[in-house]
């Protein structure tokens, strides 16, 4: 049973699940209000422990990787499976291109990197080997966002979506936490095509559990309200689940929240059912505003169905040194922040 | 082995020359796309899919089949003529080069005509994939080879050089690099533009096996793929000197035939030229 401050007895003296907690009791989700018990694991570690399993499975996958096997976690795949592990230095531009021969041949390379560098160094390698070309290559993309913290701007991919999304063929997936990144690994491992998987290094809360069902290219509602549609995807998926709940407690508005971690291909039909029911959208990524998750949501809703709409991201700079949750909130993604632009959504409904 | 009988190189002397027709017909009715280089690799073309290759026409996609891959995909042309001539499609589908709707892209593309191995055109990406195939051979235990053709001004790419020292850590001996060392580029003389030289040094640092050789000498092309297939635990580079736009006297040393075709004119001389070749040839044998 999911329990929270909201569950209550009825009469009867039996306890009543509220609408809002009902889509996380459906999708298994954790007690994330439970701030002193939830978990919190670097979503990176589900990345590898998915790759090992991939490997197992599947003797194809291999894992190449450009000097960066620890921080990205591939590292327990060397160990476990080294016939399967290629090393090759500080060469971004050839960890795509070389993963394209390897997959022309039958391969199912997962090539590892800081998000930053791969594909942020490679963007034309991939267009043109990876995507015009059709090859089966999985770029995990490690270290996204501001939250790898202490390393500055040089380190902080928060334009990778934007980049990944607009190439025909790929997809772009963004798992919100450790338990879920390891499905996205396995999913992502077991599903033909070119492949941007995006992960964190800091920390976060395991918000999933085992239970939970995970779908390339379905969004999930892990919150259900009518007054605003909260869509967010990665580690800040919780931060919207805690606002979502200050907000009901603070102002009464009741807000849906939709995980949507698959950028592209993207679920226009969870989408366009949340926006219908809220008339009002958010939308939250750990990137810049610009062309990334959000701007895809408000090109569908312009097309299909258009409502207010409010980014939360980056707004146009570049990050800094710092610790990670202290980046989050000075950029605007804080749970603060994610309120703030909830009620201007909430405002602008007619 | 590869056996050359005088009477087998007089043989793929007349395939290079068809096809350096070819090409210069399919320029033509492109209206666009480049000369020089094309020509200058119609020996390497027709000796590679007439003689080295394990290949098959009618089964491009042959799980055991050498991958022939062509890093410079603005050399195109001599590849689709050669393909052609070697009975992958009718001779004619040549005609349809860079037009709309064609398998023949203007730089060429995989998933519409698998043969060709990879997307190629941006340079410095071929070895990078070949480099990858090779690897994946190496792995499953595969005897095909992987050959990737490259031009010498893409020497200048990052990316390339980044897979010259991966396939000299994994010793691919199953890898070889053909390079047409023309000295043209779009700008000029490639020793102008970027010098490349020592080239053969730069390899040899790299632990690859290095051979050169004449470019346009079938026989002398053939005697030095042996050797490179005879080498062990190494990847082995072809620096192939060739003279850009040969077998077109206009053409022949001109770096500005590097990126235009020929008009209606210069076509008609250019196929008059080569038809003389052509007869020159058979007189010989």
């Amino acid at each position: 049973m999911w329990l929270c401050a909201s569950c209550k007895p009825n009469a009867n003296g039996l306890w009543r699940v509220p609408k809002t907690v009902m889509a996380a009791e459906t999708m298994q989700l954790v007690n994330y209000l439970d701030s002193e018990g939830i978990k919190q694991v670097p979503t990176r570690n589900g990345f590898g422990e998915g790759l090992i399993e991939a490997g197992k499975r599947d003797r194809n996958v291999i894992g190449v990787c450009a000097d960066l096997s620890e921080s990205t976690r591939m590292e327990g795949f060397k160990k476990a499976l080294p016939e399967q592990y290629i090393e090759i230095g500080v060469s971004e531009q050839l960890l795509v291109a070389m993963a394209a021969g390897l997959a022309s041949a039958g391969k199912i390379p997962f090539i590892a990197s800081y998000a930053m560098f791969n594909p942020g160094r490679s963007w034309e390698q991939v267009r043109t080997t990876m995507a015009l070309n059709e090859t089966n290559v999985k770029i995990a993309g490690a270290h996204a966002g501001v939250s790898v913290g202490p390393d500055g701007a040089t380190h902080q991919a928060i334009e990778d979506i934007a980049i990944m999304r607009v190439i025909p063929h790929m997809t772009v997936v963004v798992p919100c936490d450790s338990v879920q990144t390891r499905k996205a690994t396995l999913a992502v491992a077991e599903r033909w095509g070119p492949t941007y998987l995006r992960f964190g290094r800091e920390k976060s809360a395991v918000i999933t559990t085992e239970e939970t069902p995970f779908e390339i290219g379905k969004a999930q509602v892990f919150r259900e309200g009518n007054d605003v549609a909260i869509v967010a995807c990665g580690i800040l998926v919780y931060n919207a689940l805690i606002a979502a709940h200050q907000l009901q407690e603070e102002d009464g508005i009741d807000c849906t929240v939709v995980n949507n971690h698959t950028i592209k291909p993207m679920d226009d039909a969870a989408i366009l059912d949340a926006t219908k029911r809220c008339r009002s959208v958010v939308t939250v990524e750990e990137h810049q505003k610009a062309a990334g998750m959000g701007s895809r949501v408000a090109e569908l809703l312009a097309h299909e169905h258009p409502a207010p709409i409010e980014f939360v991201g980056v707004d146009d700079q570049f990050g800094q040194s710092g610790d990670p949750m202290e980046l989050i909130d000075y950029y605007g993604m804080g749970t603060g922040s994610i309120k703030e632009a909830v009620r201007r959504a909430y405002a602008r409904k007619k | 082995m590869v056996v050359a009988t005088r009477q087998k190189i007089t043989e793929l002397e007349l395939h290079a020359n068809s096809v350096r027709q070819n090409i210069i017909r399919s320029l033509l009715a492109a209206g666009s796309g480049h000369s020089a280089g094309p020509l200058d690799m119609a020996d390497i073309f027709t000796a590679l899919y007439f003689e080295v290759l394990r290949h098959d026409a009618n089964d491009p996609l042959w799980e055991d089949r050498d991958r022939l891959l062509l890093s410079c995909g603005h050399i195109a042309p001599v590849r689709y003529a050669a393909m052609a001539e070697a009975g992958y499609f009718p001779i004619e589908e040549l005609l349809t080069l860079r037009k709309f709707g064609t398998r023949l892209q203007g730089h060429p593309e995989r998933v519409r005509l698998p043969a060709v191995e990879t997307t190629s055109g941006p340079l410095g990406e071929g070895l990078a994939q070949g480099t990858g195939m090779a690897v994946a051979a190496k792995l499953d235990r595969k005897s095909w080879r992987v050959y990737v053709v490259t031009s010498d001004a893409e020497h200048q790419c990052g990316l390339h050089w980044e897979a010259v020292m991966t396939a000299g850590k994994f010793r691919l001996d199953n890898l070889i690099n053909i390079v047409d060392r023309n000295f043209i580029q779009i700008d000029g003389n490639t020793e102008a533009v970027m010098p490349l030289e020592p080239l053969a040094a730069k390899y040899h640092s790299f632990n690859w096996e290095v051979f050169e050789c004449n470019g346009n000498d079938i026989a002398e092309f053939l005697m030095t793929i042996d050797r490179a297939r005879k080498v062990k635990d190494r990847p082995s580079v072809i620096i192939a000197h060739t003279v850009p736009g040969k077998g077109v006297s206009y053409m022949e040393g001109d770096y500005t035939w590097h990126g235009k075709p020929p008009n209606k004119e210069q076509a008609d001389v250019a196929l008059r030229e080569l038809q003389a070749e052509r007869e020159r040839i058979m007189a010989r044998a």
